[in-house]
């Protein structure tokens, strides 16, 4: 295995007057030219994660654990290291492409901005698969459609010459097919640049499909962390499992099960296992086990106790 | 039991943009959904599927065509006589894809259900039967929109077009917004409701996996028009239309799934287009 | 491993909806005057219309704490009860055009077509045209009097909040909750007055606040060109008015004391307003 790009360590992010912390002993790591996901529902502290990545945490909290970029502790940086790391080796990509460009300067402005030359604007934006790019360059964002805008953002993104990308639900406001030329692009720039890509998504069909690796992130926790194969064909913790059996599958016509309950809110306090109340295998000894990855025989790891997941 | 409980018939609706051009947001969309029934409208933005929901609950007059409901033909206007338009409200009600936003931010769920429920001359106490029928308990029933969660919200709003005891319930997007957990007990809740009442949906969506989980027909358009249409299972399993192809290539699943296969049936079924 | 501090946490936060010392200060005197109006008769130490030519135009002292007016009325006393008509007059104008501008606001952002043509029209052609110069025409129709002036001046400000609400009215009017009401077969009249002004009427009253100090201006002007409160009232316009006349005869006070009641009540409502306006406006 290549040294990893990213590795966030144990990472521990509490912010004052919420009752259990954002991110809860947070592990994952990104190889240079590796995609992997980060899944889990809204409020899981996936984009939190992401964030950390960048150095950017929110306001008045305080973090423990260690989140190093090759090598050097992104923790501990500030001023102008600190900004060298977020405008230079690490670039994202937000869902919403309209509220990263500014609506009246030109798409060629944008990518000056991000530290491109005229010339290589234009480079730039062919590179992306923008058709005409000598023309885009001199549009405004209302001129294009939603894919075209996430593509010049991507171009934005790639200006600095990143190593690793974050896609904060970069695809999911797009329509299908306009994803899955996004995707496809993606695919193809990490190919070429050899970049990193972390991929943040609430589509765990998606995940399995398109990534290498996935994290299953659920009450600011990594439940699940596995190969995209071994989870789909072996979900391990319960609550992937719940995701698997309630997301609508095309081609399968096996009737949902929801999970009943709602993911934990920062307000909710929890004893042992977050998942708990809605799992449908909890035992008694789960209230009070520290959860913990887990390894599983097949180099995956999971936080679970329960008979169902076998561990290593 | 009638086969042709909600009947569309040709319904067109064209905008005029400013700067004199025109969009045409739906052109000759022709269907029929049985009592009881399950029509889902799957399609990307721009495709003109909400136009059609929206023309069918009267928010927007289509040009062309028309809507019966039970074979009395709907106006194509609210109606300005009282009776006339709460009978026309029963025949349809709708639920919307941001449950935030339609909701009366002022109004607690009690409150909201007791409006619908007054208007159409119903007793307030139904209120607390329908708030239980879509498993909203008594601490949400006293919360405002703002407390309560996406899933929440959106139970009120199925809870609120119930209210009216339709005949058919237009759903646009109505699960898009929230979480897979959440979606799916949505989802069950309206099979539930459609198990129990009878009423027919139809529903709207970009997600073709959930509208194979909820309709038994569906309708798939592009810009406008109506490019395939059959029973749901047929169409998404043995597509007839290139851009039903290309939809269903577009969704990521599991088996060998390969995005740059799906952008090139995509950049084809456009050359195809342009070509003549 | 050792616990770092974020980065941000050095970031100053700004507390939101923190009150600033002005507003505060502006309040407190606003609070004051209000208290002083409704207690007039007790803190007064003389009848407003207690004339008392002897003691005309005497400065401050300890029997007329502000001095006295050319009648020899107790400055003091009569800023006291004037502040009644002074405050409860602007009151009573911006009701009147509140009650009609949110009717043609609401009407025309909710009819849209004709209906929004003909209000918007309407609206521009009042706003070119000086609201006072329009109040002294109605006046000159309908004769001076305070009751004239309100109604006069509540036309006037009609379309300020006409225009202000057809704004919000058809943003609000757009909103998904809106189009569920109609959906629910609904009829446009109950949807606007019961569910569309209700979630508009904090950001009304928030301009509501801001207009008064403009409404109070505008009456003390007219009563001040005598238009408006007529002799023998305390109004503070016709007592700056009144006190005009002493300036020459080298008394400051009979113009000074209803003139700085004036500005003060202007500058605090003002100062209020505002951030009533930003907070009532925010939600």
């Amino acid at each position: 295995m290549t040294a990893a790009l990213l590795d966030v360590a144990d990472l521990t992010l509490r912010i004052p007057g919420a009752a259990r912390p954002l991110l809860d002993s947070v592990s994952l790591s990104v190889a240079p030219g590796e995609v992997v996901a980060l899944v889990g529902e809204s409020g899981s502290g996936k984009s939190t994660t992401a964030k950390a990545a960048l150095g950017l945490f929110p306001p008045g909290s305080t973090a423990s654990g260690s989140v190093r970029f090759d090598g050097t502790e992104v923790l501990g940086l500030t001023g102008e290291r600190l900004r060298a790391h977020r405008a230079g080796s690490v670039a994202m990509v937000h869902q919403d492409p309209r509220a990263a460009l500014n609506p009246v300067r030109r798409v060629g402005d944008f990518l000056v901005e991000r530290g491109a030359s005229r010339s290589e604007a234009v480079e730039l934006l062919a590179s992306v698969g923008l058709p005409h790019p000598e023309r885009r360059i001199r549009q405004r964002p209302h001129e294009l459609s939603g894919g075209m805008l996430q593509r010049v953002v991507i171009a934005g993104a790639l200006a600095a010459g990143p190593r690793l990308l974050l896609a904060d639900e970069a695809t999911s406001a797009l329509d299908v097919t306009t994803q899955a030329d996004i995707l496809a692009l993606l695919r193809e720039l990490r190919a070429e640049h050899g970049l990193g890509l972390l991929f943040i998504t609430h589509d765990l069909h998606l995940a399995a499909a398109y990534c290498d690796r996935v994290y299953v992130m659920y009450a600011g926790r990594v439940v699940e962390s596995r190969t995209a194969e071994a989870l789909f064909a072996a979900p391990a913790h319960p609550y992937t499992r719940g995701l698997l059996a309630c997301s609508p599958t095309l081609g399968t016509h096996a009737p949902l099960h929801p999970i009943p309950g709602r993911p934990p809110s920062l307000a909710d306090t929890h004893q042992g296992c977050p998942f708990v109340t809605r799992c449908d295998q909890a035992s008694p000894s789960c209230e009070t086990w520290q959860p913990e990855p887990l390894p599983l025989p097949d180099g995956g790891t999971a936080s679970c106790i329960k008979d169902g997941v076998t561990h290593a | 039991m009638t086969d042709r409980l909600l009947q569309a018939e040709h319904l067109s609706k064209t905008y005029s943009l400013p700067g004199g051009g025109s969009h045409t947001a739906a052109e000759d969309v022709s269907f029929t959904v049985p009592e009881g029934g399950a029509l889902g409208i799957v399609g990307e933005s721009g495709s003109g599927k909400t136009t059609v929901a929206r023309m069918l609950v009267g928010l927007a007059r289509p040009d062309h065509g028309r809507i019966t409901v039970a074979g009395r033909e709907r106006e194509p206007r609210a109606p300005r006589g009282r009776t006339a338009r709460l009978t026309r409200a029963r025949e349809i009600q709708m639920v919307f894809q941001d449950p935030y936003v339609s909701l009366d931010p002022r109004l607690t769920a009690t409150q909201c259900l007791h409006t619908a429920l007054r208007l159409h001359g119903r007793p307030e106490s139904e209120a607390g039967p329908l708030l239980d029928r879509v498993g909203l308990g008594s601490r949400e029933a006293d919360a405002r929109p703002r407390d309560l969660s996406g899933g929440q919200r959106q139970r009120l709003a199925i809870a609120r077009a119930l209210a009216v005891d339709p005949r058919i319930l237009v759903l646009d997007e109505a699960v898009a917004a929230l979480d897979v957990s959440i979606q799916a007990q949505i989802l069950r809740l309206l099979a539930e409701i459609r198990r129990e009442t009878a009423v027919a949906l139809v529903f709207v969506s970009h997600d073709l996996a959930v509208v194979q989980h909820v309709t038994d027909e569906v309708l798939v358009m592009r810009t406008g028009r109506v490019v395939e249409r059959g029973p749901t299972h047929r169409v998404l399993t043995t597509p007839e239309h290139p851009y039903t192809h290309l939809l269903l290539a577009s969704v990521p699943t599991t088996e060998d799934w390969d995005p740059t296969a799906a952008a090139r049936a995509r950049e084809r079924a456009a050359a195809t287009e342009e070509g003549p | 491993m050792t616990a770092i501090e974020t980065p941000a946490l050095s970031v100053p936060v700004r507390v939101r909806g923190r009150r600033p010392v002005g507003v505060l200060v502006a309040g407190t005197i606003l609070a004051l005057v209000v208290m002083a109006a409704v207690c007039a008769p007790l803190l007064a130490p003389y009848a407003p219309d207690t004339i008392d030519l002897s003691s005309s135009l005497v400065g401050t002292g300890r029997e007329h704490l502000l001095g006295t007016d050319s009648s020899g009325q107790d400055l003091l006393s009569r800023a006291l009860y004037g502040a009644r008509s002074s405050l409860i007059a602007p009151l009573a104008l911006l009701a009147v055009a509140a009650v009609l501008g949110v009717t043609l606001g609401v009407l025309a952002a909710w009819r849209g077509g004709w209906v929004d043509a003909v209000v918007s029209r309407l609206t521009d052609v009042m706003y070119a045209f000086p609201g006072l110069l329009f109040t002294v025409l109605i006046i000159a129709v309908f004769g001076a009097g305070m009751t004239t002036s309100v109604l006069a001046l509540g036309l006037a400000f009609t379309p300020t909040i006409a225009k202000y609400t057809r704004s919000l009215a058809l943003s609000e009017a757009r909103k998904p909750y809106v189009d569920a009401y109609r959906v629910q077969g609904m009829g446009g009249v109950r949807i606007c007055t019961w569910h569309v002004v209700p979630n508009l009427a904090r950001a009304i009253l928030g301009y509501l606040v801001v207009l008064f100090g403009e409404a109070l201006m505008s009456l003390a002007t007219l009563s001040y060109l005598g238009f408006g409160a007529q002799p023998p009232s305390s109004d503070w316009g016709l007592m700056v008015q009144e006190g005009q006349a002493a300036i020459v005869q080298g008394a400051m006070l009979p113009a000074l004391v209803p003139g700085t009641a004036i500005a003060l009540v202007v500058v605090c409502f003002n100062v209020v307003g505002v951030w009533a306006a930003d907070r009532l406006g925010r939600q």
